[in-house]
């Protein structure tokens, strides 16, 4: 509760909406105590006076009464119908959601099926036609507005209790031997009571105007007793010549409405799990780069070439090192496998390459990745986008959320190319084709017009690798594109991946967490942990002989085929949380290796020709393997 | 498609009949004699009863609700007792004129509200998107009957920009210029609600939607801001939209009540409000179960649109 109320507190908006709505319901508490003129005696001689005139400090309506004082009790009238409307149709609404949502079968059918019959009108219709039975009358309007709003209410609580009813605690409760009431309110209601807030808050402010309207039309309040809605509905006569009398109701009933809208808002925000991270931002065409020192210079190495490339997270004053200055290169023809656990930095290395890694929260903060010997970080929107897909093309992981779902697979394969060069509708159909047989989809001049949906993953993905051909790029960077794939199609598109390389010249960087999908397809490794490299070597040199104490674990944790009984032996402890890491190296905590000296401060990357180790107490020497 | 449509189509016949039985049970709660109100308390006993027997009062519920029904599917909707004229022609009549009021603002509103959702969500946190958010906030938060009087003040008599109210000139031709000018008006005062409550919730779809996986590589391979945001994006957040244009379209529909009575728009809400006041019945019942039932008609066509735009909706 108090969390809740300092995360409503922190949102200004929904403040300003409180103190503003606290002052009107103070005023409208306070209105019979203050020495306000009566709101119903008429005094036609002094109609229509303007406001700020004397004794009427805003002015009088058509038959000569004061606008304050009507104005006030109007509120008054208005708030508490308002307020009655919105607690009514809660408590009705959650009280039918929550039956038909806990029994289920056909009592939630049967009520159901009513709620729907009922949402199938237009809303104001409805309200009509109720008050059409009851006849016109602010209480009658109250229960129409109040039952219009049930269904709404009924049908949200519905679905939040069956997600509860079939929940542990509840079993737990029926096995206990506790009545479906005791249950319903013990268990139940505390659960749905914050949708309940939710829906009311979001609501409230409709009702208002609800009601207000049925006034509005003459419908609910009859005179002489008046409501901010029938206020404004005699004045309509007036309008043209005396304005102000509409203009005084009509504006209270948008403070109010406005205020209740704002801090039902910040309600719904601070109740709102989803919310509360603050993880509902948008990420930005290209990676934000907030360089903090001048990018190192150039060593000419490979085609693609990370320096010291730093990506953080930003979210709100906490700061996670993703990528921690990795330094990385691959050569034309060549495969580079990246390798590490989840949240080891490989993805986010790989897609700060092309400006694609999520910002907000994601920062490029330093190093260089250079391409063809150019600096990429930093460069204009214009000429990234330009580069994307042309040069450097990626392959992501789950083939099913990649693609668009709405999009023929065929369209998306055009469209690739046709953001670098435009394309024919003849031309682009054929090479569309073109690149579904290259990745060797059977059947491809029918397959184009598929939906990403009517493939199976195997043909997604390859959908997915067409997709990075499609411009001819130098370089493709495959995040786990084979993870979410059953081994005998994984194998199918490490080959076609291999062979493309080799038909096409394509460097390729490969991410895995898999040392059998390195072993048989990258001709250099290097291992990632904590958002740095520890270890990087030729493919060969590292299976035969890790150096670092986290490779050799790494390896142990891969079951062989023909190695009999070997234990799998899993690395004890979590990788560490990139915000908080600890001085010396990362894997310290997990290392059986470890000594004082591996805390006491950074540890460098040492090198030695293509092979380099990040360890003070490697498994074997750097420097004898060299010999 | 055709079977879905159909599918549809007979899957609307229940709820049709629910709309029947909802009105009829609501207006058979009416407290009192309809035959004392249609004759004013001076009536004799003989003429009610007379009455009674002529309106087939004297017969069951269950009789009276079939024998309506039936009236009505042979289009019989029966005779308003205030206007002396068929139900059915009066509300077909008026039913038209809110057509033309309704659809404009259901217009406006989806092709504003979308966009400036749109708007909002690609520059989330920048000026427009404060800018269109505090507009927003404003236009879901005022009646629109005060919004319609206040345009009426500023832009028909203050500007003289439009006529002050009615759907035609009182005087000269009713030709396609006099309607439009008489229609700006009350069809945006219509629409701002609308406007307001499709823009955050376009605003919302969005941001979720740019947030997906299938954004990140149509950026990776090349497609331009513009094209990820208005194609990509929004394709996909109309999955989500759409539904709430069906919504809107309801709230437009109902919510001309109020905009034909602050412009005098010969609409079929104002003639309910009157019906109403003078309790004629049968011409509310008439004109409440033919809007609900194009209301159920129109979101049929939402439905079809939106397993057009979503192969992924089993047809």
């Amino acid at each position: 509760m108090m969390a809740f109320l300092t995360l409503l507190a922190r949102n200004r908006l929904a403040m300003a909406g409180g103190i503003v709505l606290s002052l009107v319901i103070l005023l409208v508490l306070l209105t019979p105590i203050l020495p306000l003129a009566d709101p119903d005696v008429t005094d036609t001689g002094n109609r229509f006076k303007p406001p700020f005139s004397e004794g009427a400090l805003l002015g009088t309506d058509h038959l000569g009464r004061d606008l304050l004082s009507r104005l006030l009790w109007g509120t008054q009238l208005s708030l508490a119908v308002g307020f009655s409307a919105a607690i009514i149709a809660a408590t009705l609404g959650a009280a039918i959601g929550i039956i038909a949502g806990f029994y289920g079968g056909r009592t939630d059918n049967i009520i159901m099926r009513g709620v729907d019959m009922l949402m199938a009108f237009p809303y104001i219709l409805l309200a009509l036609a109720i008050v059409a039975a009851l006849g016109p009358g602010l209480f009658n309007a109250l229960i129409a507005v109040a039952a219009v709003n049930v269904p709404f209410f009924a049908r949200n609580i519905r679905g939040i209790t069956v997600g509860i009813a079939h929940k542990e605690f509840v079993d737990a409760a029926r096995l206990a031997g506790m009545s479906n009431a005791r249950i319903i309110l013990t268990e139940v209601l505390p659960n749905v009571i914050p949708v309940i807030i939710i829906a009311m808050s979001t609501t409230i402010g409709w009702m208002i105007l609800e009601t207000a309207g049925l006034s509005f039309l003459g419908l609910g309040s009859q005179p002489p007793q008046a409501d901010l809605g029938s206020m404004l509905g005699e004045a309509r006569s007036a309008l043209i010549t005396n304005p102000h009398t509409s203009i005084v109701p009509g504006v209270m009933i948008l403070i109010i409405v406005m205020s209740i809208n704002l801090l039902g808002d910040g309600v719904r925000d601070a109740l709102d799990p989803r919310l509360k991270s603050g993880a509902l931002s948008r990420p930005m065409a290209a990676t934000m780069v907030k360089r903090e020192a001048p990018a190192p210079t150039s060593e000419g190495k490979g085609l693609l070439e990370a320096q010291e490339l730093q990506t953080q997270f930003h979210v709100k004053d906490r700061v996670y090192r993703a990528a921690g200055g990795v330094s990385l290169h691959v050569e034309k023809g060549e495969c580079l496998g990246i390798i590490g656990e989840s949240g080891s930095g490989k993805s986010v290395t790989a897609l700060s390459v092309m400006g694609l890694v999520a910002s907000p929260p994601g920062v490029i903060t330093g190093g260089a990745v250079r391409y063809e010997g150019k600096d990429l970080i930093g460069v204009p929107y214009k000429q990234l986008r330009d580069m994307r897909g042309r040069n450097v093309a990626y392959i992501f992981q789950d083939p099913l959320a990649t693609l668009h779902p709405l999009y023929r697979v065929g369209d998306q394969l055009i469209e690739a190319i046709r953001s670098h060069r435009p394309i024919g509708k003849e031309e682009g159909r054929a090479k569309a084709i073109e690149l579904l047989e290259a990745v060797r989809i059977p059947n491809a001049a029918k397959r184009i017009t598929d939906y990403p949906h009517e493939m199976s993953g195997g043909m997604r993905q390859r959908v997915g690798i067409a997709m990075a051909l499609a411009n001819d790029p130098d370089v493709i960077i495959a995040d786990e594109p084979t993870t979410a794939l059953d081994v005998t199609v994984q194998a199918q598109i490490l080959a076609l991946l291999d062979d493309l390389r080799k038909s096409r010249g394509l460097a390729i960087v490969f991410i895995t967490h898999d040392f059998g999908v390195v072993a048989q397809l990258c001709d250099r490794v290097a291992v990632m942990y904590a958002g740095r490299i520890v270890e990087e070597g030729q493919t060969a040199d590292i299976l035969d002989n890790p150096r670092h104490p986290y490779t050799a674990r790494l390896m142990a944790c891969v079951p062989e085929l023909g190695e009999g009984k070997r234990r799998l032996e899993a690395i004890p402890g979590l990788p560490p949380v990139v915000d908080k890491l600890p001085a010396g190296c990362a894997f310290a905590d997990r290392c059986d290796k470890v000594q004082d000296a591996c805390r006491q401060g950074d540890i460098p990357l040492e090198r030695n020709g293509a092979r380099a180790v990040r360890c003070l107490f490697p498994e074997t020497p750097l420097k004898e393997a060299a010999e | 498609m055709t079977g879905y449509i159909l599918k549809r189509l007979l899957s609307a016949i229940p709820v049709l009949f629910g709309i029947t039985i909802i009105v009829f049970l609501i207006m058979a709660l009416i407290p009192g004699d309809p035959a004392t109100a249609i004759l004013g308390s001076f009536a004799t006993p003989e003429n009610v009863e007379k009455l009674n027997r002529d309106l087939g009062l004297d017969k069951s519920l269950v009789q009276q609700y079939f024998i309506w029904l039936g009236n009505m599917l042979t289009g019989d909707f029966g005779t308003s007792f205030a206007l002396n004229r068929p139900v059915i022609d009066e509300v077909l009549e008026r039913f038209n004129a809110t057509l033309v009021l309704a659809g404009t603002a259901f217009v406006l509103c989806s092709l504003f509200g979308v966009a400036a959702g749109v708007i909002s969500a690609a520059n989330q946190y920048g000026w427009a998107d404060k800018g269109i958010t505090f507009v927003v906030l404003l236009g879901i938060s005022i009646p629109s009957f005060f919004l319609g009087m206040m345009m009426i003040l500023f832009f028909a008599v203050n500007l003289r920009w439009f006529p002050v109210s009615g759907m035609w000139p009182i005087y000269g031709d009713r030709d396609f210029g006099a309607l439009i000018s008489h229609l700006t008006l009350p069809a945006i005062a219509l629409a701002v609600v609308a406007t307001g409550v499709i823009a955050r919730l376009a605003r919302s779809a969005m941001l979720e939607v740019l947030r997906q996986d299938f954004i990140r590589t149509a950026r990776a391979k090349g497609v331009d801001e513009r094209g990820v945001i208005w194609r990509h994006a929004l394709k996909a957040a109309m999955v989500s939209i759409i539904p709430v244009l069906g919504i809107q379209a309801g709230f437009v529909l109902s919510g001309a009540v109020y905009i034909e009575i602050v412009f005098q728009w010969p609409g079929v809400g104002r003639m309910l409000v009157d019906a109403i006041l003078k309790r004629d019945i049968l011409l509310v019942q008439g004109g409440v179960v033919f809007v609900a039932a194009c209301y159920v008609l129109f979101n049929i066509a939402v439905d079809v649109a939106q397993s057009l735009l979503d192969p992924r909706i089993k047809t």
